[in-house]
């Protein structure tokens, strides 16, 4: 079991925007539910298509899940393309065997590792995250990954790695979004040492019980359900561990909207959009927004990381 | 007008309906989508702009046919503008956000591309209410004046569109570049002769 640490919220954030007691009940015993961990046979996943079993997550039945359909059909990955559905469309043109993901920098035993050899490495683990994009909408998603800190601790992190820095890919030919300039590839993002050491960070490569689909980040991608969702960088081929802060690449496109943190915070508005409501896919057309949560529901776990800070500044 | 003419203006009448009979079709094949709101939303935002830039050309239709004919649409296709910017309005208000209208003072106050967007169906207010004969004989030379605003409000909803999106501008600055063109055709860059 993970015990977080429990931060009065008066110390965070003004009582009004703590949400209510119910809510946070119900939010605990998901995560707490969905850190189950479970086993896993030794056969190749990449190769069968297939995961190795694992425990389902058994709060599933706890907030609706979004459809596998709109999951896999409604997505922002301008590597394939600007619009919703361009990552549908476009995504089985990558090649994702064989693939390599090495954990490099500052750490006293580097490892490079395909996906099969990372999941015989690490329990695979069900869990079930709120998914907010920047840009007001949100899906509820059950992903099948590893915890992070996991892997992190294999490598022996030294005292300069401060921050994990992660990077995708580019390969224009397969990823054809990328023959267009517009962002500055490869795909980069970074988290400080302790959010990626965080409980609720992981690696998935799964969803809804099955191999992680291309449009989602196939073979490998991160998941911080209390950051924004363009945090969550999808096809990893590398985690550097360094000493400077890194700058991700929305950071780097647009600084005046994008921060390196990207915590999800309803107080802190973003130039484009409204932060303080957003629209959950999958429900009907006269379905009202909903209030979008401190740190996306995740307050009670992940506020410490952020104490005494200005989230304002800091956004 | 004459019987042909009228059979045309029928004709485009019901030609312009097609946004509603098309998102019609989308909603019964279940097409819209994770996001239907959104979709719905954009749909008749797009179709605003596309009868904005319809609006727009027919005074440079006229002058490059010399047909006269074109202006007898101008009203009606600039009254369909106004009607799809209303339905878009509507549908942010009603369907978007359920007429919860703190949240939608808050959104238009701090957000450039929403207070544009509604600027824009603002000054189409106006435009709407003084289209009919008898308004254009009341409000003489001034009717022509008020009516210029029509080009504030097309560079309106071009920044509404282009504001809205994250970093792709391709599409909004298309209707940059059509908006564009007509401009020059009104500030007579191309030298039409005047009918």
């Amino acid at each position: 079991m993970i015990k977080f640490k429990k931060i009065p919220s008066s110390e965070i954030t003004p009582e009004h925007i703590y949400y209510d007691r119910r809510n946070f009940i119900k939010n605990l015993g998901l995560i707490l539910g969905s850190t189950a961990l479970s086993s896993f046979t030794n056969k190749s996943f990449a190769l069968l298509n297939t995961l190795p079993s694992f425990a389902q997550s058994k709060e599933r039945d706890k907030e609706k899940l979004s459809s596998y359909k709109d999951i896999t059909s409604y997505n922002n990955y301008y590597e394939f393309g600007t619009s919703k559905s361009d990552p549908q469309d476009h995504a089985h043109l990558l090649k994702i065997d064989p693939w390599s993901i090495s954990i490099e920098g500052s750490v006293a035993k580097p490892l490079k590792l395909d996906i099969d050899e990372l999941i015989k490495l690490i329990p695979l683990e069900e869990r079930i995250y709120r998914l907010r994009c920047v840009e007001g909408w949100s899906m509820v998603i059950p992903w099948v990954g590893i915890p992070l800190h996991s892997l992190l601790k294999k490598v022996s992190p030294t005292g300069n790695a401060k921050y994990v820095e992660f990077i995708s890919l580019k390969r224009p030919n397969e990823m054809i979004g990328q023959k267009d300039d517009m962002l500055d590839w490869p795909y980069t993002e970074g988290l400080r040492m302790d959010e990626a050491m965080h409980p609720l960070t992981i690696l998935a490569v799964g969803l809804y019980g099955k191999v992680l689909p291309k449009q989602n980040g196939a073979p490998i991608r991160l998941v911080v359900p209390w950051k924004y969702g363009f945090k969550s960088i999808k096809a990893i081929t590398k985690i550097r561990l360094v000493e400077k802060m890194p700058i991700s690449t929305w950071m780097k496109a647009n600084p005046k909207e994008y921060g390196f943190y990207a915590n999800v915070n309803p107080e802190v508005d973003h130039p484009r959009w409204t932060q303080a409501t957003e629209r959950r896919i999958g429900e009907n057309l006269l379905s009202p927004r909903l209030k979008t949560q401190m740190f996306n529901g995740y307050l009670e776990e992940v506020a410490h990381l952020y104490q005494g800070m200005d989230l304002n500044k800091n956004f | 007008m004459k019987l042909n003419q009228i059979y045309i203006k029928r004709f485009i009448f019901i030609l312009s309906l097609w946004p509603i009979l098309s998102i019609g079709i989308d909603i019964l094949q279940n097409n819209l989508g994770a996001n239907p709101i959104e979709f719905i939303e954009r749909h008749f935002g797009k179709w605003t702009l596309i009868f904005l830039c319809l609006t727009l050309s027919m005074t440079p239709l006229r002058k490059i046919t010399h047909i006269n004919q074109w202006i007898l649409y101008r009203r009606m296709l600039g009254l369909f503008t106004f009607f799809y910017a209303s339905i878009h309005l509507l549908c942010y208000i009603g369907l978007d956000y359920q007429f919860a209208w703190v949240d939608i003072k808050n959104d238009i106050s701090k957000h450039r591309y929403v207070l544009v967007g509604f600027l824009g169906w603002l000054l189409l207010l106006p435009l709407a209410i003084t289209s009919s004969d008898n308004m254009i004989r009341k409000l003489k030379s001034n009717w022509k004046r008020l009516h210029r605003l029509i080009y504030l409000i097309a560079i309106l909803g071009v920044l509404h569109f282009v504001w809205l999106v994250k970093k792709d501008v391709t599409e909004p600055l298309i209707y940059a570049a059509i908006i564009l063109v007509l401009f020059l055709f009104r500030l007579n860059i191309f030298k039409l002769r005047r009918i």
